[in-house]
């Protein structure tokens, strides 16, 4: 295995973004995460997007999205209909293969456009589900239910888990949802989509991230403290929320176990949890203690631009590594609806 | 960069619909199950371990083996899981009031389904209560045969099958549509701007003397921002072309034959698709110089142009485009 680094992050996130197209939205944090990286843009070896073509409703957006990047002479470039996190696999895997030494990853998208809770439901089962229109909030709250049903977890683990995030929002300046309200004040607000309430639910967000990695000669050259992969993995369950159980995140489980998040103490986690009960739900699949930090930046509650989400969790540790704060971090990323498929990514700040 | 509307991008609603839906084929299981619907009758399939999967799947989500028998499940059953709509959607939504959706065990299944549940309110939904489906009147092999479930014991007899339900289903019709508000971006808005205004504006980096018409904000083979506006002429030279012999393509589309050409406009360094009239089609070709023919009315759209005519002027040498050809 070659080692590899996070050594660039760059977002935007905004509840509604009018002014700008997506080219727009991606050209700023490619442009910042580039200079960042020390490495000349011509000269990274490889570029991988994540984005979805259904949240700008056009065939083949994301080809446009490469006009930020800067693709004459011809670049090597490859794209994942998925959140970006992906793409950094992806871009992770070019480099163990030897292909290339560093990676460009991006990800971008307008949750703003159109309802993104109804664009979602087309990726459900066109046969059995899709004709019932279920929203993406509509299962998360049946998984909610589920999950207290079989007490997995409480209205007040997930009170307590809402309010830690927005609380946490409020000293990242990027943050669109950010409140000091405890969890016994938001016991108190209405159930708006049984059993989950409003703040449970992340903001619709407009934006992008981007992401660089290197190889361990190149890391070490252009990064002080580089935030090392040690491991990335990902899997995914079945599709049918009947055949698998929705309560517990088996493929997160999984992956977190291949990556080898329990092989030391893990100080922060940034989780992709995107509704209140998917917090105390992958804290335990992840097999998280009392010690780690969970979401310190906010998480998808604070802010949720679909398609970056996930990377910006590994861009938020990164950071934190970078800076001496932290040994040890763990990113999460999903897609899919009630946790399908999960990526685990474990980094430190130094090398095997 | 700001969370608001900026006054001068244009916004437009984009409608993306498949008229008259998608239309799929459903396969020997999927069949088998919607046309067990159509009977009102709901079916799993036996996995080759015992266990009894509904809606059935073509195989086993545990060991990818082919499943085996169906077999009559339900149709009363259990919520395992529930949640509340208070906002149906319009044209959606299964129902065209309040209502749950929940997770259902049938009785004799060991995997839950997703369906609607129609009962008055929330308050009324809980897990573990028994429901019963209620049944269209007209069935056709549709999970929506089911128009919802209810609590055990009030669906009523179901109504008889029609005639037609001895042809077993080989397809489903998924209608989709999706409303989206695109706005066009800071650059393209100016272009579009300006075409109202008479003038084409293409847009240029600092340290770039390639100027990009229509622009996107950023110059496409170093990803800089393109601030720099540069107003280019309605006059170019055909790159390349191509003659339509088929109709019908857009409504906006003249008779056939026309032409489509790759125009290079005076000043700019990126062709430019545009129609050329005025000329038999016969003979276009590669260094005609145009003109553009702009509508009576002009709006901030690229119906501004009407189309390119030849100027007349004797035909650029091809090394003033060869690098664009």
């Amino acid at each position: 295995m070659r080692d590899v680094a996070v050594i660039a992050f760059a977002h935007y996130m905004v509840g509604r973004d009018r002014e700008h197209n997506e080219v727009e939205l991606i050209s700023p944090v490619v442009r910042a995460a580039v200079a960042q990286s020390g490495i000349p843009q011509g000269e990274i070896g490889f570029t991988v997007s994540g984005s979805c073509d259904y949240l700008s409703g056009g065939p083949f957006t994301f080809v446009g999205g490469l006009d930020a990047v800067g693709a004459w002479p011809p670049i090597k470039e490859s794209h994942v209909e998925m959140d970006a996190a992906w793409a950094l696999y992806e871009a992770w895997v070019a480099i163990q293969v030897g292909d290339v030494d560093s990676a460009l990853i991006y990800g971008f998208g307008k949750s703003s456009s159109a309802d993104i809770t109804e664009v979602f439901s087309l990726q459900n089962d066109p046969y059995y589900v899709a004709p019932l229109w279920p929203s993406t909030i509509d299962m998360a709250a049946l998984a909610a239910s589920a999950a207290l049903a079989g007490g997995v977890t409480t209205e007040r683990d997930i009170a307590e888990f809402t309010a830690a995030c927005h609380q946490a929002a409020k000293a990242n300046p990027h943050a669109i949802s950010a409140s000091s309200r405890s969890a016994d004040e938001l016991l108190e607000a209405p159930v708006t989509h049984p059993p989950l309430r409003e703040a449970d639910i992340a903001p619709i967000t407009d934006g992008a991230v981007a992401v660089v990695i290197a190889a361990a000669e190149l890391a070490a050259e252009v990064c002080e403290r580089p935030a090392w992969i040690r491991g990335i993995e990902h899997r995914i369950e079945p599709q049918a929320l009947g055949v698998r159980d929705i309560t517990s995140s088996a493929s997160t489980r999984a992956a977190a176990e291949a990556a080898g998040v329990g092989g030391a103490p893990v100080e922060v986690a940034e989780i992709h949890a995107q509704f209140g009960h998917e917090g105390p739900l992958l804290a335990r699949a992840l097999g998280l203690g009392p010690e780690t930090v969970v979401n310190p930046s906010g998480g998808p509650l604070g802010a949720n631009p679909i398609m970056s989400t996930g990377l910006i969790r590994i861009g938020e540790v990164a950071e934190r590594v970078w800076s001496g704060d932290i040994a040890r971090g763990v990113a999460h990323a999903t897609q899919g609806p009630c946790l399908q498929q999960n990526l685990v990514c474990v980094l430190e700040g130094e090398k095997s | 960069m700001t969370d608001g509307a900026a006054t001068d991008v244009l916004v437009e609603t984009h409608v993306l619909e498949y008229p008259g839906g998608y239309t799929r084929s459903v396969g020997p299981v999927v069949g088998k199950f919607l046309s067990g619907l159509a009977d009102a009758k709901i079916l799993g399939a036996r996995t080759s371990d015992g266990r009894v999967i509904v809606p059935p799947l073509e195989y086993d989500p545990a060991t990818a083996e082919p499943i085996g028998e169906f077999v009559d499940v339900g149709p009363t059953g259990v919520v395992t899981a529930w949640t509340w709509v208070t906002d149906p959607r319009p044209d959606k939504s299964p129902l065209d009031h309040p209502f749950g959706f929940a997770l259902i065990l049938l009785d004799g299944a060991d995997t839950a389904m997703l369906h609607a549940v129609d009962v008055v309110g929330p308050d009324a939904m809980s897990v573990g209560m028994r429901v019963e489906p209620r049944w269209a009147a007209e069935r056709i092999g549709s999970i929506l045969d089911i128009t919802a479930f209810v609590p055990e014991g009030t669906a009523g007899t179901p109504p008889p099958p029609p005639d037609s339900s001895t042809e077993p289903v080989t397809g489903i019709v998924s209608p989709v549509r999706l409303t989206y508000e695109i706005n066009a971006g800071v650059a393209q808005s100016i272009y579009l701007r300006g075409l109202q205004e008479h003038k084409i504006i293409g847009q240029r980096a600092k340290d770039s003397e390639e100027v990009y018409v229509p622009p996107r904000g950023t110059d496409p083979t170093t990803g800089a921002l393109t601030e720099i506006d540069v107003e280019v002429a309605d006059t170019g030279t055909v790159t390349t072309f191509c003659v339509v012999n088929v109709g019908g393509l857009s409504e906006l589309a003249p008779e056939i034959p026309y032409v489509c050409a790759q125009i290079l406009l005076d000043g700019g360094n990126t062709p430019w698709f545009g129609l050329v009239q005025g000329i038999d089609a016969e003979d276009v070709h590669m260094g005609l110089r145009v003109k553009a023919v702009w509508a009576d009315e002009l709006s901030p759209s690229a119906e501004s142009i009407k189309w390119f005519e030849p100027t007349g002027e004797p035909d650029a040498p091809y090394e003033s485009y060869r690098s664009y050809a």
